[in-house]
């Protein structure tokens, strides 16, 4: 299942915390994360990535889009 | 990918070379314990502006200029300078007002109460407990929703206006324009008459603000994290600055362990933990430490740079009102003071938050 995560705007911690929420409800599948900061994107990579899940992040005007991946 | 910034070492390399730093400033001629006090270098430029006449702490602080260009400059080399603005600046405003206020009863902000552990000032222990259970506070509020809400774009020059009002005060430091009112105002004895050279001061706070920026580094983040979602990556900063200055301190004979006559300290446990346990919560509920704060008024946020505003504000306050400690206790009204910020923290907890 498909899902996206709409960061853009929000300061800490509240894209960490969204995206924990998110990530234990959905425990595997596949998740696109808008951010909008260099902060959100260091900060939801590190922990997505703590928490076993594989990132990839493409960058386009001003934003960041972090493709959240887990089998 | 993360860059070396962002990763373990990179944030532990940056808490070394901030302890040291700091250790260092004292050293050179800032005030005991003080190498970098955020709260109480803004305080003393809120001082050398003359809101407040605490004749013992106005001065021009230039680490407080220096941390906000150097995170301008590292937004603007590694394309993080944005513009944002309109995450409930009022709110934000006021956390500034009352951290502030927190921070002056207990004698400094995070960064000062880690340099006054490493300097051996057992008063700080008070303060360092009272910023965790503040911080803790407030992630309980955070865990049950509590939002300021979306920053929103804006255009470029809205970005600029903390990058430029810092520029007018280096011009106003090294000028010293004297004007009829007696501005501009700079102490001749107590901490504000205590400092390095302007040069090193700048250049020091400079290297701060742009490594800072790029580590993210936060002395309320490293606590809310590790209690909010058990991330231990900002602390690993914050415990490797506590140990540089600690070593730095022994080196610079600047360590004296004990609590009583300790530099710019007072005594009173009670208000030492009620002080920072105010600051930590209002930290926590505005996202960030007042370090914190100034690198993100560095990048372009705006609300952030209220928060600033919001901090000198409550500076002037709490000096005219008989807010601030003395090294002598509490005064007048600091307890009453520290009391208010804290139901009106409570107050924003409980009723800004997203359903």
């Amino acid at each position: 299942m498909n899902e996206e995560l709409d960061l853009r705007g929000l300061s800490c911690p509240e894209p960490i915390v969204r995206t924990l929420n998110k990530l234990n409800q959905m425990k595997t599948g596949k998740l696109k994360i808008l951010v909008d900061t260099g902060t959100s994107r260091d900060n939801v990579t590190r922990i997505a990535q703590k928490e076993g899940w594989t990132v990839n992040s493409e960058e386009s005007n001003d934003e960041c889009i972090l493709t959240v991946t887990k089998e | 990918m993360l860059s070396f910034f962002s990763t373990r070492k990179g944030i532990i390399v940056a808490g070394i070379l901030i302890g040291f730093f700091a250790s260092f400033l004292q050293k050179m001629g800032n005030p005991p314990n003080m190498g970098i006090c955020v709260a109480c270098m803004e305080r003393d430029i809120a001082g050398a502006l003359g809101l407040h006449r605490a004749a013992v702490v106005q001065y021009m602080r230039p680490e407080i200029i220096g941390f906000v260009l150097g995170a301008f400059i590292a937004a603007l080399i590694f394309k993080e300078f944005k513009s944002r603005t309109g995450s409930a600046p009022i709110i934000r405003f006021m956390l500034g007002f009352f951290a502030m206020i927190g921070s002056l009863v207990f004698l400094g902000c995070p960064w000062r109460m880690l340099l006054r552990l490493a300097g051996g000032d057992g008063n700080a222990i008070l303060g360092a407990l009272g910023l965790i259970a503040g911080v803790w506070i407030g992630v309980l509020f955070i865990k049950k929703g509590f939002s300021l809400g979306r920053s929103q774009k804006t255009y470029s020059i809205v970005g600029l206006i903390m990058p430029v009002i810092m520029i007018s005060f280096l011009l106003l430091l090294l000028f010293k324009p004297q004007l009829p009112s007696g501005a501009l105002f700079f102490s001749t004895e107590g901490p504000g008459s205590k400092y390095a050279s302007i040069a090193l001061s700048l250049g020091i706070a400079i290297i701060i603000g742009f490594i800072a920026q790029r580590t993210r580094f936060c002395t309320m983040g490293s606590i809310r994290d590790v209690i909010l979602i058990k991330d231990f990556h900002l602390i690993s900063g914050i415990i490797a600055m506590l140990i540089s200055a600690f070593i730095a301190n022994l080196v610079f004979n600047q360590f004296k362990p004990g609590f009583a006559e300790q530099p710019i300290a007072h005594t009173n446990h009670i208000w030492n933990f009620g002080g920072m346990l105010l600051a930590g919560l209002a930290f926590a509920l505005a996202g960030g430490c007042p370090g914190r704060q100034l690198f993100m008024s560095g990048e372009g946020n705006g609300d952030a740079s209220i928060f600033v505003l919001g901090m000198i504000g409550g500076a002037a306050f709490s000096h005219n009102f008989a807010i601030a400690s003395t090294p002598k206790g509490v005064d007048l009204w600091g307890p009453g003071a520290v009391i208010i910020g804290i139901i009106f923290c409570l107050v924003i907890g409980f009723t800004m938050r997203e359903k």
